[in-house]
């Protein structure tokens, strides 16, 4: 494999990162706060599906966007209504939401497209415009770093650079803001947060909020960015690949940047190999596509580094009388 | 203690949630632009006025019932397992591999062995989740999602690379042996002067899939095993403190589970496609799940269930093919009423459980 190549595998695991890193960013907020959420993948889906739908009607990618995160954070408040507000079962909530994206999502495209359940492709304006950065083209010449900074770090959608700036925010937000400290503390210790005149509900609100709003960012920059448009299940199980990632990167801001930088290179390789030739031995491409949900049961299984989630995720948080 | 009677709650509370779904879903009709009326009339005629229809109807319900059965049984040992897609997808390889390479006699056979194949596959693939779980701690909802994919890219290799005949491009299995293929309703049914439910995938698993609800309930509800899986579900501490092995009864919850959900693709492979292709499951895993929920997790509330889902399905295919409603709008539903029935729950139940209550105070 030579350089450039190398630079090209690279420069797709960057792309394929990004909805795995915002959705995996949206997903430790609201684990860290008690709420498990198997419904990233319904959430970045229906936000994808918005966000090229607006993209194509209005020709603006920023009202795309804008309706993307609004659809997501609405189903962010459905799964807050049930499992917060009603004390319902966290975990069927999210199988519930992922189903209702899926068809809403077909639904409404049918009805506003009449294209089989897809939208229209998008053109300029609807699309993330690449962005190429300050000196790009006068460094390029240099060798080694001149090609990394113009083809690696340069020339992706502004999404791209608000994923990656979202992790040391995210950890700044967790572990040096008050805010940060009552939202770990509420999903370890709800009743203590109770104890010392914090709101549980407030906090779990606004965390599953934040989830939206990541979630709508995943979703946009899927149908709008890494794509040029929607179709009927594009999310292709990158939501699951997210929670993945996180129990992977034990719910932690920087873990979880390499965890999903891994999983996209994992969906880079599968995507440009059909069929890894190891002198002999191949390893099929079906292999390198299960990799990500093996390495996590792996994982899950505390035989390399063992994964504690968050003590009251999962649990309702009823006020003692 | 303030209860409502018990038959509120088996009957009244899935009822009202299932109404509430049902008036959601008509809205989406009606803000889509069709007429709701008008599309459960059709769904009806499609589904349940002709001989056919049924047959198409209870194909799909044979599906729900094995997933659905699976689903409420984790469910008594409090484990919730959404796996079923998986397991169903490994118990068509069993299916598959039971087929094509034991020379079968009679279909009658053939069906045991590949039914008996279906569930140990589907257990097998059960297994290493429940056995993370018990030992481990893992979550088993996590595991068995992840080994959703798993099983996924593990029978698109096998379809692919081992069992695809030389020059057929489509990723399947060879055709089954005439010997293996099962009677549908049609042959069983129709004759010259009343041909009964022609060209409808139906067929004998229908029975085995009833045989299974009998035998879940005797299993849960009549044997040591079924007590032991209760108790584990309502309290591990005290099922613990009477000598039940948490680990144990998990892990053998987990195998019948996967074992049902595993059943299922004799229906499909089998009973219909009579070879194996892939994605044959079609999300019948997942609609165990809103099948268990509204049975209450008992076998005759998961059989009523699974047909009012198999009268979805197949209304809702014909939906797609008279009208611009595309089939979506089942998953629509399906979600509405897993939302409803599991996750909202709470929401139908205190305030009927507020109404109950003033009732028995005023009578007092």
């Amino acid at each position: 494999m030579d350089f450039a190549t190398l630079l090209q595998v690279l420069d797709s695991t960057v792309r394929l990162a990004t909805p795995l890193l915002l959705a995996c960013l949206a997903g430790l907020f609201s684990e860290r706060s008690g709420v498990i959420d198997i419904g990233l993948e319904g959430k970045m889906l229906i936000a994808a599906f918005f966000s090229a739908a607006i993209a194509a009607l209005t020709g603006s990618v920023w009202l795309g966007l804008l309706s993307g995160i609004v659809s997501a954070m609405l189903l962010s408040g459905l799964h807050g209504l049930a499992s917060i507000t009603f004390r319902g079962n966290q975990l069927i909530s999210g199988v519930a939401l992922n189903f209702l994206a899926a068809g809403l999502t077909v639904l409404i495209a049918q009805d506003w497209f009449s294209q089989g359940g897809r939208t229209p492709s998008l053109l300029e304006g609807g699309r993330w415009a690449a962005l190429t950065l300050p000196l790009a083209e006068t460094l390029r010449p240099v060798p080694i770093l001149g090609p990394i900074y113009y083809e690696l770090i340069s020339g992706h959608s502004i999404l791209v650079y608000v994923a990656f700036l979202c992790v040391p925010a995210t950890w700044w937000i967790l572990f040096r803001t008050r805010f940060g400290l009552r939202l770990r503390a509420v999903g370890e210790a709800p009743e203590a947060v109770d104890t010392a005149g914090v709101s549980v509900v407030a906090l779990r609100y606004a965390a599953i909020a934040i989830c939206g709003l990541l979630c709508g960012l995943a979703g946009s920059y899927l149908a709008t960015g890494l794509q040029a448009g929607f179709v009927k299940d594009m999310t292709a199980g990158r939501g699951y690949i997210a929670l993945a990632a996180l129990i992977f990167a034990k719910w932690r801001p920087w873990y979880a940047l390499w965890a999903c930088l891994l999983f996209g290179l994992l969906q880079a390789v599968a995507l440009r190999y059909q069929n890894i030739d190891l002198g002999g031995f191949t390893i099929p491409v079906q292999f390198m596509d299960a990799l990500p949900y093996i390495l996590t049961v792996v994982i899950l299984a505390g035989f390399v580094g063992r994964a504690i989630p968050p003590r009251a995720g999962g649990q309702p948080y009823v006020k003692e009388r | 203690m303030d209860k409502m009677p018990a038959w509120a709650d088996a009957v009244l509370v899935p009822l009202i949630s299932l109404l509430l779904a049902a008036i959601l879903s008509a809205l989406v009709i009606l803000a889509i632009g069709e007429n709701p009326i008008e599309a459960f009339n059709l769904m009806v005629e499609g589904a349940l006025m002709r001989s056919a229809g049924w047959g198409y109807t209870l194909y799909y319900a044979t599906n729900f019932i094995f997933t659905g059965l699976a689903v409420s049984v984790a469910f008594h040992a409090k484990l919730f397992n959404i796996g079923g897609e998986g397991q169903a997808t490994i118990g068509g390889l069993g299916v598959a591999l039971i087929c094509l390479y034991i020379p079968w006699p009679h279909w009658s056979l053939a069906l045991i062995g590949a039914a008996l194949g279906a569930a140990a596959f589907g257990a097998l693939w059960a297994l290493i989740p429940a056995y993370l779980q018990a030992k481990r701690g893992s979550h088993i909802v996590i595991t068995t999602i992840m080994f959703n994919f798993i099983a996924a890219a593990l029978l698109n290799y096998v379809l692919v690379n081992l069992l695809k005949p030389a020059g057929q491009m489509d990723p399947a299995s060879p055709i089954f042996p005439a010997a293996t293929h099962l009677p549908t309703f049609q042959d069983m049914f129709a004759t010259d002067a009343m041909p009964l439910f022609r060209g409808s995938p139906g067929n004998v698993t229908f029975f085995l899939a009833i045989l299974a609800c009998f035998a879940v309930w005797l299993l849960i509800w009549r044997t040591r095993l079924g007590y032991e899986i209760r108790a584990l579900g309502h309290s591990e501490s005290a099922a613990r403190y009477a000598g039940i092995s948490p680990v144990r009864t998990i892990v053998i919850a987990m195998l019948i589970s996967g074992g049902l959900a595993g059943l299922m693709a004799t229906n499909t492979a089998m009973g219909e496609a009579e070879r194996l292709v892939m994605n044959a499951t079609e999300g019948a895993g997942f609609i165990g799940i809103a099948v268990a929920l509204m049975g209450r997790n008992h076998p005759i509330g998961v059989f009523l269930a699974a047909i009012l889902f198999g009268f979805l399905y197949q209304g809702g295919a014909e939906l797609a093919l008279w009208t611009n409603i595309p089939r979506e709008l089942i998953v629509v539903i399906q979600a509405l009423v897993i939302l409803f029935t599991g996750a909202l729950d709470n929401m139908v139940r205190t305030p009927l459980e507020r109404v109950f209550v003033a009732m028995r105070k005023e009578r007092a």
